[in-house]
């Protein structure tokens, strides 16, 4: 088990890279505590793969270092780093049973064979394999075989980290959340710090205790799922995390103050000094429909049982709310009011307002 | 009881028909030829399993299966390792990869009857290529037409050079086809290279390398056209293999009865080893 920091790290796939935009991954700085449980969350290409194979050795970075505990391991090849990563595939040893798929990382390390069947014993109980262990691994099914892949690197009580790799891919959306609830449990089980590559929001929200969201190679906000979900501190994040995203306006600044489609929209906090493109982001669940506000037309109605999504149109701007009761019909004008200690101004993507009471 | 719906059979009857015309039809006729004795004047007479008993018990057909045995065990001992460590060795990726596939096709494309030729013109011992090399330069003795060990490495050696490229092209494709992550895996679970083969690459590489073997044993084991237009059999009748000395029998000296009973001693020696390789090679896969 280990602290992972990542110093001032940035990998180009190209020989020379010119400008930033030739970066895979951007200079990224971020310490992540043993024992945690962290998931990369971002959009295909974003970079959280190659950020992976970075971290577990596979991948050189261009710049900057990793260290394991205080450690360089930034030149250490992906065995001697102790780590363990779970592919988008489950990897087994087809021609091997299930227990010498669990003991195959141990007897390469040269570890006894009492301790291998005692420590393939625990972790098979663990998963709740035992009665397979006799089977040949290549006849279990898909959810199995990836259960198997996760005991692999489970195996090992000396592992730094164990590395998700979307390992629920290829699983039934049936058993996808029950592989999910075991993972989160043998993380607690465990302790071993977990990385957690995705772009299923949902994934990352429930595994994690730390969401790390990335966006063309770029880190756009590290927290916890409450933090990403509350306070996006780019409409990237507003937009990637919720159903349906958070809502973007085009808004204009006057005199300290922020206004869409003409009128006067109240913020959780002062306006930040700046120029740049502005934009009000407030989320869905904190839009309410009230007798007077920013009037817009319902384009469409969502009943999803519990609740309505509304979503209207103002001007040329759509807008979806969250209505609990009776919904409006189909182009019927309503008003729309925002809470205003969950809307919050964006200047050029960031966030540009200050957490507090003011305006 | 479950109803089965038989239907199904009337879509296997144009393969039927069609396998019927070519491969059971021809047949049939080599057996009629195989229980008859003809004088001539296309007049038959039953002769029961006499010839059978004659090629099961004639030396000519025992040392004519030997050196058929022979050639076909060395063939397969040197082809397939040497194959899977060819294809062990070319690149995955890269502008390489299309140059050695090509290169490896070439002899595979070359007609049989203009390998043995080829062959036969380099191996010559005062004007082939390979001859005039051995002989005058190297200084070793090296006559095909008169050494039978001569022979027999110029006949393995030529087989070797048109065929281990089936081999390794098979082989190869079973190995481009593993994912990049087991490789990743592997290494992570600190695997050796032994390891690395044995528990991924040879796993994933069994299917092909099962038709490499049975297509390597077929071929090799009904080879005719190469060696028959290098060495004619010869010297003697150092590497006439069995398809050789059934042409000799059948066309050389026209015994129809005698020839069509080694037909049918051969096919079923061919259609049980087969039988036996795909057997072994496949009884783990269901388990």
């Amino acid at each position: 088990m280990a602290k992972i920091t990542l110093d001032k790290l940035r990998h180009s796939y190209m020989a020379a890279p010119g400008g930033p935009e030739d970066y895979a991954l951007k200079e990224l700085n971020l310490d992540w505590q043993d024992g945690g449980a962290y998931a990369l969350l971002g959009p295909s290409g974003c970079g959280k793969s190659t950020l992976l194979n970075i971290i577990s050795g596979l991948l050189q970075p261009s710049e900057g270092h990793i260290l394991f505990d205080g450690k360089d391991v930034t030149g250490l090849p992906p065995d001697q780093r102790n780590i363990a990563q779970v592919f988008q595939f489950p990897v087994i040893y087809d021609t091997m049973t299930v227990f010498d798929n669990l003991a195959f990382p141990l007897r390469n390390r040269g570890v006894e064979e009492g301790r291998v069947k005692s420590r393939v014993g625990e972790i098979a109980a663990m998963l709740e394999v035992t009665e397979m262990l006799k089977v040949r691994a290549a006849n279990l099914s898909p959810d199995n075989k990836q259960k198997i892949s996760m005991g692999r690197g489970l195996v090992r009580e000396d592992v730094n980290v164990i590395m998700f790799d979307e390992p629920l891919t290829v699983i039934d959306p049936h058993l996808k959340w029950k592989l999910r609830s075991k993972l989160k449990e043998l993380h607690q089980r465990v302790k071993v710090t977990m990385i957690y590559v995705t772009h299923d929001q949902t994934e990352a929200l429930t595994f994690a205790d730390q969401v790390v969201v990335m966006q063309e190679g770029e880190v756009v906000q590290i927290g916890t799922p409450v933090d990403l979900f509350e306070r996006p501190s780019h409409t990237f994040v507003g937009h990637f995390i919720g159903s349906p995203g958070m809502n973007v306006l085009p808004a204009e600044v006057r005199d300290g103050a922020a206004f869409f489609a003409g009128s006067r929209v109240a913020l959780e906090g002062a306006i930040e000094a700046g120029e740049g493109r502005h934009e009000i982001g407030v989320r869905p669940e904190f839009v309410r429909l009230a007798p007077e506000g920013v009037p817009a037309i319902v384009r469409k109605v969502m009943d999803m049982g519990r609740h309505s999504v509304v979503e209207a149109v103002a001007g040329t701007t759509r807008i979806s709310a969250i209505v609990e009761g009776p919904a409006p019909g189909q182009g019927e004008t309503v008003h729309l009011s925002f809470r205003p200690d969950q809307t919050r101004l964006y200047r050029n993507g960031w966030i540009a307002t200050g957490r507090g009471r003011a305006a | 009881m479950r109803k089965v719906n038989q239907k199904g059979w009337f879509f296997v009857l144009p393969v039927l028909a069609l396998v019927a015309f070519n491969a059971l039809v021809p047949m049939m006729t080599v057996v009629n030829y195989s229980v008859q004795e003809t004088f001539g004047n296309n007049q038959f007479f039953w002769h029961g399993l006499g010839w059978f008993q004659d090629i099961l018990r004639s030396e000519r057909f025992h040392a004519s299966l030997g050196r058929q045995a022979l050639f076909t065990f060395m063939i397969l001992v040197i082809e397939v390792p040497l194959g899977v460590i060819i294809a062990l060795s070319m690149p995955r990726k890269g502008i390489w990869v299309p140059v050695c596939l090509v290169t490896m096709a070439l002899p595979l494309l070359i007609p049989w009857n203009v390998i043995g030729a080829m062959w036969n013109i380099f191996t010559l011992p005062d004007i082939g290529l390979l001859g005039y090399l051995m002989n005058h330069v190297l200084g070793v003795n090296y006559n095909m037409t008169q050494d039978p060990v001569a022979a027999w490495i110029t006949v393995i050696v030529m087989d070797v050079w048109h065929w281990t490229s089936l081999v390794v092209l098979l082989c190869y494709a079973g190995l481009v086809s593993i994912p990049d992550a087991y490789y990743q895996a592997a290494k992570i679970d600190g695997a050796s290279n032994w390891s690395v083969f044995r528990y991924i690459q040879l796993p994933k590489m069994k299917q092909v390398l099962t038709i490499a073997v049975l297509l390597r044993f077929m071929d090799s084991f009904n080879v005719y056209t190469e060696p028959f237009v290098l060495t004619g059999g010869g010297p003697g009748n150092a590497t006439t293999l069995l398809s050789i000395d059934l042409v000799k029998i059948a066309l050389g000296q026209f015994d129809l009865g005698p020839a069509a009973a080694m037909s049918l001693i051969y096919f079923a020696i061919t259609l049980f080893v087969s039988w036996l390789f795909y057997t072994l090679m496949t009884r783990n896969d269901t388990q």
